[in-house]
């Protein structure tokens, strides 16, 4: 039986960016606020400190600061007609864990979303007509305009120190921004991060053809700042140790001190770490939560009675636990109906390979997470969906995250991968190759949800979280016409008389996989909107059927885009806390 | 047909091309595959597993020693000649540094297997089991350790009825290569376990074992890093990333043990 503790007025599940900005911003409340937490507590210092904190095999192989799936995975189908297997080892997403979540160990690639990506729907059939959308896609709008959120991205940036160079202040385009990105009332808090070789070819290259090259927003710290909390972060250094590391300088902005250490400047603030949480409790009519029960570093049931329950965690723990207890209706993909698990989306890529000759240098060590140069030319809606044959775009970057040996000794192609010559292509490489990648928007289907499994349990002895995802051609065409534009990109910045590229590939069987590494950008499974029918939670983020329930993260977002999900998923955690404050603590109940 | 994961996309090769362009975003395209079957390893463990003992005075008077004392605490002295030899084959002496085991590369892995990512201990090993789908990924109920264990038997069954009783480790160098080439292109059907499997989760060992810190036992005197000009694990660049571009930087690399 569960030891049932004292009632407090709000529990937070997770203590990633999500959680993190919602204890925060409710600090000032008093209320009795307890935050819980799967894994350790973490900190930069003594956590990340170096330089164990370099330590590739640690962080990059063996993925310290990820999920452990022995506890908690999916299993995953491609399709319906398949028996859903455990991953039983991490594979395409990294989904983080201890105090931090994702938000310590993400690259930092902090985006606002176009206008566009805010509202897909109603954007698409505006230009084209509803005849464009496939029968089977569930192709629909946010309930909140890119205006409506400015202000939050805003604040977002401001709270990281975000590095980059604005390129549309209240209308006015600028060149060396985004040209194509949303009017933005403010420039960025720092300067852009310093440029690599890697970035200043790809600039020159995509200035050539024509295209509008901007750096990355990067949650990286172009240089030291104070935020507006008064929260300082440190310059980057450049280390190469970035994703799937923690910073041992601050630079990369994270919730574990940035957020976190200012919640707890309300009194009635408790960080419970080592605390899986397994279930929302709901009274009898089901309407309504009383708390969660989480098992504790002792392996005790404990319960925890709530009036305000606030599910952070990543998408699929927040997704998971909403069908485990019951809050909202379960999807069925067969009649379209119900929407937990409904909307769930992955992420595209691929690339090129660059080759360059032996006098030009890479240092590919320098780097850091989100170090970049991009193009939004061909992402959004910037271009003729019905001459392109399909919807949505991606963008297209080159940069340098890291140039450790343990990840990264390239070949040139045809070399030996080990053996007699292995070496010598090595050296002969490491200096003189970098890389074009594309990062693609995946649309909503019927056939791509998720559920509960009937077969696996976790250790904890629930049923596991369902995965069932495959491409669809809309998003092997978009794949493929990226890919072919990142080969062109490439053999211009390569310059070699032999083209020096080495192609990109396709997905293997035009399935897709489980088993690499691809991104960690999961969208939807509990998505927010304006009818009950299509979206689990309301414009606030709350429950439409158990109102007090509030539901952050990536797994609010009805499709995904061709850019990384943490711009929208804090300004969303600002926009939910807001909506908390202002209008639920006041009147608890249905905010729409 | 031995194997039903012959053509998932290797994961080393998507590890490299995504430090490169991919700022944690994916990439479908594997133009530089370096081995058939990475991504099948076994990938989730606990670090940390390998005993380091810094400052420790080796026992054995050679340019190879490091932190790590010699011997094995995995591997049977069957599987260590294995090891041994696979290891100098994928790795051997050349112009650019010594063999593997000369850098301590076998200790690597004979200490990952016998550690909590050699034990699955942040894998998911219940069941029920089934093959599954290339898609679905590692379906087996073997830990690391228990695979590579169970594939070097496998290989050298193998390998005793194709050349006259012969173990791999016993083999002409030409001969070990031969062997380790078709057990990369999947050529040769294991027995127990599938060849792209056990090939994949062995590789990637040897190959961390030649790159990665040399705490961990392997990669000694920073070899690796020495060889393609990579300055370890203590490089600041704010200050050089500008001045070096399109210039290399070099410098006597530092590991974790030079800064601790």
């Amino acid at each position: 039986m569960a030891t049932k503790l004292k009632p407090v007025d709000v529990v937070i599940v997770g203590a990633g960016w999500a959680g993190g900005i919602v204890a925060k911003e409710l600090a000032p409340t008093g209320l009795r606020i307890v935050m819980l937490e799967r894994g350790r507590p973490q900190a930069t210092n003594p956590d990340f400190s170096g330089p164990q904190v370099h330590d590739s095999l640690k962080y990059a192989r063996r993925h310290e600061m990820v999920q452990n799936v022995a506890r908690e995975t999916i299993s995953f189908r491609n399709d319906p007609t398949q028996v859903a297997l455990p991953m039983r080892q991490l594979g395409f997403f990294l989904p983080g864990t201890n105090v931090g979540g994702s938000g310590a160990h993400w690259s930092g690639l902090h985006w606002r979303w176009l206008e566009w990506e805010h509202k897909m729907y109603s954007g698409t059939i505006a230009k084209y007509g509803k005849s464009i959308v496939p029968e089977d896609m569930n192709l629909q709008d946010w309930p909140i305009d890119y205006h409506d959120l400015e202000p939050y991205y805003d604040k977002f940036e401001k709270v990281c120190g975000t590095s980059g160079k604005a390129g549309n202040i209240k209308g006015r385009k600028i060149v060396g921004g985004n040209v194509f990105e949303a009017p933005r009332q403010h420039e960025y808090p720092t300067p852009p991060m310093t440029s690599s070789q890697s970035m200043v070819m790809f600039e020159q290259a995509t200035k050539n053809l024509g295209y509008h090259p901007f750096p990355v927003p990067a949650s990286n710290c172009s240089q030291a700042y104070v935020n507006p909390d008064g929260v300082s972060l440190g310059q980057c250094h450049y280390c190469g140790h970035c994703t799937g590391f923690g910073c041992e300088t601050n630079a990369k902005a994270s919730p574990h001190f940035t957020m976190i250490p200012l919640a707890g400047k309300n009194p009635n603030f408790e960080l419970r770490t080592n605390a899986t949480v397994l279930k929302v409790n709901l009274d009898s009519s089901g309407k309504k939560a009383t708390g969660v029960t989480y098992v504790d570093a002792r392996g005790r049931e404990v319960e925890q009675p709530a009036d305000l329950v606030v599910l952070a965690a990543f998408l699929t723990g927040n997704v998971h636990l909403m069908l485990h207890s019951g809050i909202g209706k379960p999807y069925d993909y067969k009649s379209n109906t119900g929407v937990v698990g409904r909307n769930y989306a992955y992420q595209g890529g691929g690339g090129a390979r660059v080759l360059v000759d032996k006098n030009t240098f890479m240092n590919p060590f320098m780097g850091s997470g989100a170090l970049g140069m991009w193009i939004d030319d061909f992402n959004g809606d910037h271009y003729d969906f019905a001459k392109a044959g399909y919807i949505g775009g991606g963008g297209i970057s080159a940069g340098q995250n890291s140039g450790d040996p343990l990840g990264y000794h390239p070949v040139p192609p045809g070399a030996p991968q080990w053996g007699a010559g292995w070496k010598k292509a090595m050296v002969e490489t490491y200096q003189h190759t970098t890389g074009v990648g594309h990062q693609g928007a995946v649309m909503s289907y019927r056939q791509n949800f998720l559920d509960l499994d009937p077969t696996y349990r976790d250790a904890y002895g629930r049923p596991m979280l369902r995965l069932t995802f495959d491409w669809q051609p809309n998003e092997l065409k978009l794949m493929a016409a990226h890919t072919a534009i990142c080969e062109r990109i490439a053999a211009e910045m390569s310059g070699r008389k032999d083209g020096g590229i080495v192609p990109g590939g396709r997905p293997s069987r035009g399935r897709f996989s489980s088993v690499p590494y691809q991104t960690t950008h999961n969208t939807g499974g509990a998505v927010f909107g304006d009818d009950p029918n299509t979206s689990a939670l309301n414009k606030y983020c709350q429950s439409w059927d158990v109102p007090n329930v509030f539901v952050l993260g990536s797994c609010v977002i009805p499709q995904n885009a061709g850019r990384n999900p943490t711009g929208p998923v804090g300004a969303l955690a600002f926009w939910a806390a807001d909506a908390i404050r202002q209008k639920y603590l006041h009147s608890p109940g249905r905010l729409a | 047909m031995t194997d039903r994961q012959d053509d998932i996309q290797p994961g080393a090769d998507r590890r490299t091309l995504l430090k490169l362009a991919g700022f944690g975003i994916g990439a479908a395209a594997l133009p530089m595959a370096a081995t058939a079957a990475g991504a099948q390893a076994p990938s989730p463990a606990t670090a940390g597993d390998a005993t380091a003992m810094p400052g420790m005075a080796m026992p054995v008077a050679s340019p190879a020693h490091g932190p790590l004392p010699a011997g094995y605490v995995f591997l049977n002295p069957d599987e260590a000649a294995f090891v041994e030899a696979a290891v100098d084959t994928f790795i051997p002496a050349d112009d650019y540094g010594p063999a593997g085991t000369e850098l301590g590369v076998a200790t690597f892995v004979d200490r990952q297997l016998d550690g909590g990512y050699g034990r699955g201990d942040r894998m998911y090993l219940l069941g029920p089991f089934q093959l599954g789908t290339p898609e679905q990924g590692y379906q087996l109920p073997l830990t690391p350790s228990e695979l590579v264990r169970t594939g070097i038997a496998d290989v050298n069954a193998h390998v005793k009825g194709r050349f006259g009783g012969s173990t791999f480790d016993a083999l002409q160098p030409a001969d070990r290569v031969t062997v380790l080439s078709e057990l990369e292109h999947g050529k040769i059907a294991l027995e127990t376990v599938p060849t792209n499997t056990f090939f994949g989760v062995f590789f990637q060992l040897v190959m961390d074992g030649f790159f990665a810190d040399p705490i961990y036992g392997g990669n000694k005197g920073k070899a690796s890093w020495k060889m393609l000009g990579y300055p370890g694990v203590g490089e600041m660049y704010a200050d050089k990333i500008e001045a070096y571009r399109n210039k290399p930087y070099r410098a006597d690399p530092q590991s974790i043990q030079d800064l601790a």
